[in-house]
């Protein structure tokens, strides 16, 4: 259940995610799944792809500080109350959401997402024991 | 009243000489006597304290600089026992590095005089309710000017800093006719003013002394025509005393120095040699009447030209120009002096930032805005917001509690601070002075 997400500091300032997904782009890696965070001044970017490690290389070659975090991603059913049930799950056990999102697998036949929270092992067990299972990449 | 103390405002230049040149070498004998650091500059200058006989003999002395006064913290550099202080006051700095002056009475009642003589050029009399913004404390401003209103025989106001409304309120009520404030403070209070829909004319202000910070010739028209004041300078730094070092008299054509206690040199930031007069360069300082601190050639890093002309107001006591920049990198932001040294110090001991930043500086609303762009380094760099406005807070936290002063912390990504080879560029200034 847990994979591992790239975490990218990107400054507020227009064309930057333009140029970061480039350089990704360039060397033909798919970018599964995205989401930003964003304040006045900066925003974290974050990027499920295949093969974290060699994509984290290439864009601290790059001089973008990028950081490997391990979080959660589960499949969920897609259907109204789907992500409730998780959350509810979690807020019982007394689990913190610190972010989430979501994304569709390729095929668009099962709804994933990704969770970051402040006890991942924890976590991990009252999802497998309420039957969820979790999405690889390398 | 013309003058506050017309024989030596007006005094001809031999009688100035002799005066100058009678306190410098007692003031040099008691502080070869009394100063340690003193008698091993002086012993390793090879001279005697004898050989200083007249303002002639000033440029044999070796200089003093700020860093000797930190060296020296907290009261190594008074030449008198601690029982004949009558006050300290400190200039902002990191913690424990800021320097601490100190003034025994007779100090005070010179420092007084002088800021009196500034007072009666701005056609202040006894009559006149005077309202001081300056902030009262170890900084000099507030009880400087304080002092300064009571010796001339008017009504201080001792309203310090903050809380503008307030101030706006004490202004319109109290019928102050006298502001002294910084200027961009002055600017400030204009703006609140018209904010709040208030005529300028309901407060009755017919002048303001303005100083402790480098401001325009543009700046004061903007104040004089905002406020409905003519503004007037005082220039002055704790080291020598504190404001009324020199101030602008009615003609504001350059700032009279109170020479008979503090003498004014300028030299060659290069070379150290005195330079003639209206050519710009470093001003150095002799305190040659203060007995607490009496300072010998004291670097002030302000860069600016002296002239011997005759004003037209009558006055003999040369003037220097208003301070157009510094020598060294110190930064006067909203009054507060500032070196970048500092700032990189908080940012180093706040761990994890790499030793890449820029600070800017700007005047937004009057009022000074500082800015520290900090690099991202990976150790510092977290996937949540919440840590990184956590880092920012504990930044801006000890920024606050070193400078005095608040500052906007901003991360920008790594490597896109400007490396240079020689020294690194680590400050931008955009106000407009």
């Amino acid at each position: 259940m847990f994979i591992k997400q790239l975490s990218i500091f990107i400054e507020n300032r227009k064309g930057r995610l333009a140029e970061i997904t480039d350089i990704i782009a360039k060397h033909d890696i798919n970018i599964k799944a995205l989401s930003i965070a964003d304040t006045t001044n900066f925003g974290i970017l974050r990027i499920i792809v295949d093969e974290p490690n060699s994509v984290e290389n290439i864009l601290s070659d790059n001089q973008i500080t990028v950081s490997v975090t391990t979080v959660l991603c589960l499949a969920v059913p897609d259907k109204p109350g789907g992500i409730a049930r998780v959350l509810s799950l979690l807020s019982d056990n007394d689990i913190t959401v610190e972010y989430m999102y979501g994304f569709m697998s390729a095929d668009e036949t099962t709804a994933f997402i990704v969770l970051r929270v402040d006890d991942e092992f924890k976590a991990q067990d009252v999802l497998k024991a309420n039957g969820y299972s979790g999405y690889n990449n390398k | 009243m013309l003058y506050y103390n017309k024989s030596i405002e007006t005094a001809t230049y031999d009688e100035m000489f002799h005066l100058q040149s009678y306190r410098l070498s007692k003031t040099v004998r008691r502080a070869y006597d009394n100063v340690p650091l003193y008698k091993q500059r002086i012993d390793a200058a090879g001279i005697f304290p004898e050989d200083i006989k007249s303002v002639d003999d000033l440029r044999k002395l070796p200089y003093t600089q700020k860093k000797d006064l930190r060296d020296t913290y907290p009261y190594g550099m008074f030449a008198v026992p601690r029982n004949k202080l009558v006050r300290v006051h400190a200039s902002s700095g990191t913690t424990g590095k800021q320097t601490v002056v100190g003034y025994t009475q007779n100090d005070i009642d010179l420092w007084s005089e002088c800021v009196a003589r500034a007072l009666v050029a701005a056609g202040t009399t006894e009559d006149d309710f005077v309202h001081v913004s300056y902030g009262y404390g170890l900084f000099t401003g507030g009880l400087g000017l304080h002092y300064g209103v009571e010796k001339l025989g008017a009504t201080a106001i001792p309203a310090s800093s903050g809380n503008t409304a307030r101030q706006i309120t004490m202004l319109q009520d109290f019928g102050s006719s006298v502001l002294c404030c910084t200027p961009s403070y002055a600017l400030y209070i204009s703006d609140v003013l018209r904010q709040q829909n208030i005529d300028p004319k309901t407060i009755n202000l017919k002048s303001g002394i303005f100083g402790a910070e480098p401001w325009s010739e543009n700046m004061r028209h903007e104040i004089e025509a905002r406020l409905n004041v003519k503004a007037f300078d005082i220039y002055g730094l704790s080291e020598i005393c504190g404001p009324g070092v020199s101030f602008d008299c009615e003609y504001q054509n350059g700032l009279h120095v109170n020479e008979d206690h503090f003498l004014i040199e300028i030299v060659d930031p290069e070379s150290g040699m005195p330079l003639p007069d209206g050519e710009p360069g470093e001003v150095v300082f002799t305190c040659i009447s203060k007995e607490a601190l009496p300072l010998l050639r004291y670097n002030t890093h302000d860069i600016s030209s002296i002239t011997h002309e005759r004003c037209e107001c009558g006055r003999t006591l040369v003037r220097m120009d208003r301070i157009t920049g510094r020598s060294d990198d110190m930064l006067i932001i909203r009054g507060v002096n500032v070196f970048p040294s500092q700032i990189e110090s908080v940012l180093l001991s706040v761990g994890q930032i790499e030793p890449h930043y820029l600070i800017v500086v700007d005047r937004q609303n009057n009022l000074d805005t500082l800015e520290i762009k900090v690099e991202m380094s990976l150790a510092a760099f977290s996937d949540k917001i919440r840590g990184l406005e956590e880092l920012e807070r504990r930044i801006r936290g000890s920024l606050e509690s070193v400078l005095g002063i608040s500052a906007k912390i901003t991360f920008v990504e790594a490597n896109t601070i400007q490396r240079s080879e020689g020294k690194a560029k680590r400050v931008i200034d955009n106000r407009k002075l």
